[in-house]
């Protein structure tokens, strides 16, 4: 295992968090794949039941036990965890109270569903304690088993609870195993080791709130990443052209010659009306790139380093996550 | 493009007999948005209207002039014509704790409301955020001061979250658990209760190591309190998902071009037929399209490579290829579609295009009414 010069070294749980429709779990893979390149280990776990990460890697729905579903960049393996709050109770019972049976009835009386629907404190605290018992978990060597684990986290709007378990249990608990369980948990998560990235896109919503999400977890204390910018396009015009068009003086006569040098028109009056049409394409691209411009200066108030990841043009799939996992390797996130 | 029906909202939203219209779809889709356009536009056009919306971006609230999260409707100023237009924000733990003030006793009130698990459940729980808004929305519509109710649901982490939890929240609180956690007090010498104790004992032993004693006890005295005062939760499920099925509902399900959220849509359409639920259409957000469509992407981006190799006019070829992208985008949000259409032919369809910049003002959601409801 080499080591790297990266922005979070030291980091080994990565909390990756954002708005719905931003990428979040994409992201949270392509971050895995960075992070096991040339030969490490990494977990990466999701928790809200919707397999997000078997349609990411086109396989079967994954089952409550940590496999390899991935092999990194000059080696180095993915291995993914679906966990499962029912799951995480009973093995949870059975770990430390050798409750197994007692587990069993409690599962059929429907308590699962009493604790992980009356208080979601406790489901937050079942799973976050499954994440952070892989983060700590040690080899017979006494070696850190996964050189880091990644976390596909609950939306933005939700994670500051999600991790502040012990705040979120306090009220229910206030002594106890559970209580025990949810301060271990927080020694993690708020330590140095744990860093909570965020995915936005350059859109106003989901930078809103990134900001509130990022203010939230600094005023719990709990340890901000990087923002994550998904879906990034490529600048195609000349920042003078933008400019004029976001100014609404692109002139389409220019453009209108170019079509017919290209052969698209004869000229005239086609020629005139297409150049037209294509300079309102012009100016609308002008103005969302001005918008972008202003959410990337808001985000840059925050200091936080910042990564920017392309949008995929043929969307989604393997080699698609590989190539966003060499952008968070070149920037510097893995 | 497919042949595809036409969703015409002005219809819908004109129709005296149209009492509610649920918009529903998975987060980020710009479902918010559209229920404040709609409730606008049918507000302009004479209806007395209040959009009921969970959890609004700041802007959208500002823009009608909502500042507050005070669960009370306030009247939109700036509205034209005869009609009217109320907003409100949903306060989830308010609404729950009305729905207990309203139904105990002050002494029995109190002891609920100071319960650690109440305030649990009043303000996190998962499904109370769904449940509260469907109970808000039965206030609204026996209040009889609105004659349309236009109804934002909850961005569940799934959709059909926002179908469930009612039921899941009635269940819970009306279920073996919960009756087993108040059973001991009222356990007589029968034997089936006997049979049940003994499971009892295990699980609470199992819920003392788990929890602590004080929690199992805080537990118990929450349960016996709101089971004394609902007396039946699911009956209350059940009222509202009879209101949601009831001729003057119109489920509007909202989606965007993407995998995911057409994905989502697709189960939601097929969830509401099972539920027997009437789906009104589907409304496609950020639809991109092109002004010169004509052209397409495959032709752009050969004229394009053309000027390039000829070193002519730099300018025209960069907007060839800024053409041939979105032309390629609108294929695929055209083939996410085709996707939906195929597999439900017979659901009306409106599109609304993209825009540049989020809506701030009223008339930004005058705006999105309008292509709301220009459908061709």
């Amino acid at each position: 295992m080499s080591s790297r010069d990266t922005d979070w070294d030291g980091v080994r749980l990565h909390v990756v968090t954002g708005k719905g429709g931003t990428g979040k779990t994409t992201v949270a893979a392509a971050l895995a794949l960075a992070l096991a390149a040339d030969g490490r280990k990494v977990l990466l776990v999701e928790v809200e039941g919707r397999q997000g990460i078997a349609q990411i890697f086109d396989l079967p729905p994954l089952p409550y036990e940590e496999r390899r579903i991935a092999v990194a960049p000059g080696g180095g393996d993915v291995h993914a965890l679906a966990i499962d709050p029912e799951e995480a109770m009973l093995e949870y019972l059975e770990m430390f109270y050798g409750m197994r049976r007692a587990g069993r009835a409690l599962s059929k009386m429907g308590i699962v569903d009493f604790a992980t629907t009356i208080a979601p404190g406790f489901r937050d605290v079942l799973v976050t304690g499954k994440t952070t018992e892989a983060v700590r978990r040690r080899g017979k060597d006494g070696k850190r088993i996964y050189d880091a684990v990644v976390l596909d986290a609950p939306p933005t709007g939700r994670v500051a609870r999600f991790l502040n378990v012990t705040n979120e249990v306090a009220g229910l608990a206030r002594v106890g195993p559970i209580k025990n369980h949810a301060d271990l948990v927080n020694g993690v998560v708020s330590s140095p080791e744990t860093a909570v990235h965020f995915v936005t896109l350059l859109e106003e919503m989901p930078v809103q709130e990134t900001l509130d999400g990022i203010a939230e977890l600094r005023r719990v204390g709990l340890p901000v990443g990087g923002v994550f910018i998904n879906m990034v396009r490529g600048a195609l015009l000349p920042q003078a052209t933008l400019d004029a068009a976001s100014a609404g003086r692109f002139d389409p006569a220019d453009l209108a010659l170019g079509l017919k040098a290209a052969g698209l028109t004869d000229g005239g009056s086609k020629a005139t009306a297409l150049a037209d049409a294509l300079a309102r394409e012009v100016e609308e691209h002008a103005r969302r790139t001005e918008l972008e411009h202003q959410e990337r200066a808001s985000l840059d108030a925050v200091g936080r380093p910042r990564y920017e990841l392309p949008l995929l043009a043929d969307g989604v799939d393997l080699a698609g996550l590989y190539e966003l996992a060499e952008a968070i390797c070149a920037q510097g996130a893995a | 493009m497919k042949d595809v029906p036409v969703l015409d909202l002005d219809a819908i939203i004109d129709d005296p007999n149209t009492r509610i219209v649920v918009c529903c779809g998975s987060g980020g889709v710009g479902k918010t948005t559209t229920a404040a356009a709609l409730g606008l536009r049918a507000a302009e056009r004479g209806r007395s209207a209040v959009v009921l919306t969970v959890d609004p971006a700041r802007r959208l609230a500002q823009s009608m002039g909502l500042t507050e999260l005070d669960n009370t409707p306030r009247r939109v100023a700036g509205i034209g014509g005869e009609g009217t237009l109320h907003a409100m924000m949903l306060d989830m733990k308010r609404t729950f704790d009305e729905i207990i003030e309203a139904h105990a006793d002050p002494d029995r009130a109190r002891q609920i409301l100071t319960n650690p698990f109440y305030q649990s459940l009043s303000s996190s729980f998962s499904g109370t955020q769904e449940y509260m808004a469907m109970e808000k929305l039965g206030q609204l519509r026996r209040s009889g001061d609105w004659d349309l109710i236009i109804v934002d649901t909850p961005p569940s982490r799934s959709a059909l979250d926002f179908l469930d939890a009612p039921e899941r929240l009635g269940r819970f609180l009306d279920g073996r658990f919960i009756r087993m956690l108040t059973a001991p007090a009222k356990a007589g010498g029968r034997s089936a209760f006997k049979l049940l104790n003994a499971g009892f004992g295990l699980v609470a032993g199992a819920l003392t190591k788990l929890l602590g004693a004080q929690v199992l006890k805080d537990l118990q005295t929450f349960v016996s309190a709101l089971d004394a005062v609902f007396g039946g939760f699911r009956v209350r499920a059940e009222q509202t998902y009879k209101l949601l099925q009831a001729p003057g509902t119109a489920f509007v399900v909202v989606a965007a071009p993407e995998r995911d959220a057409m994905r989502e849509a697709s189960y939601f359409v097929e969830r509401l037929a099972e539920e027997r639920m009437p789906l009104a259409g589907l409304v496609i957000n950020r639809v991109h399209l092109s002004p010169a469509a004509a052209l397409s992407a495959a032709r752009s981006t050969a004229a394009a490579e053309d000027l390039e190799s000829r070193g002519e006019h730099e300018l025209t070829a960069a907007v060839l290829r800024l053409h041939a992208g979105r032309m390629q985008l609108a294929a695929r949000e055209s083939r996410q579609r085709d996707h939906f259409v195929s597999a439900h032919p017979t659901v009306p369809v409106a599109q609304v295009p993209a825009m540049p910049a989020d809506v701030h003002d009223l008339d930004g959601l005058r705006e999105v009414g309008e292509l709301l409801a220009a459908q061709r």
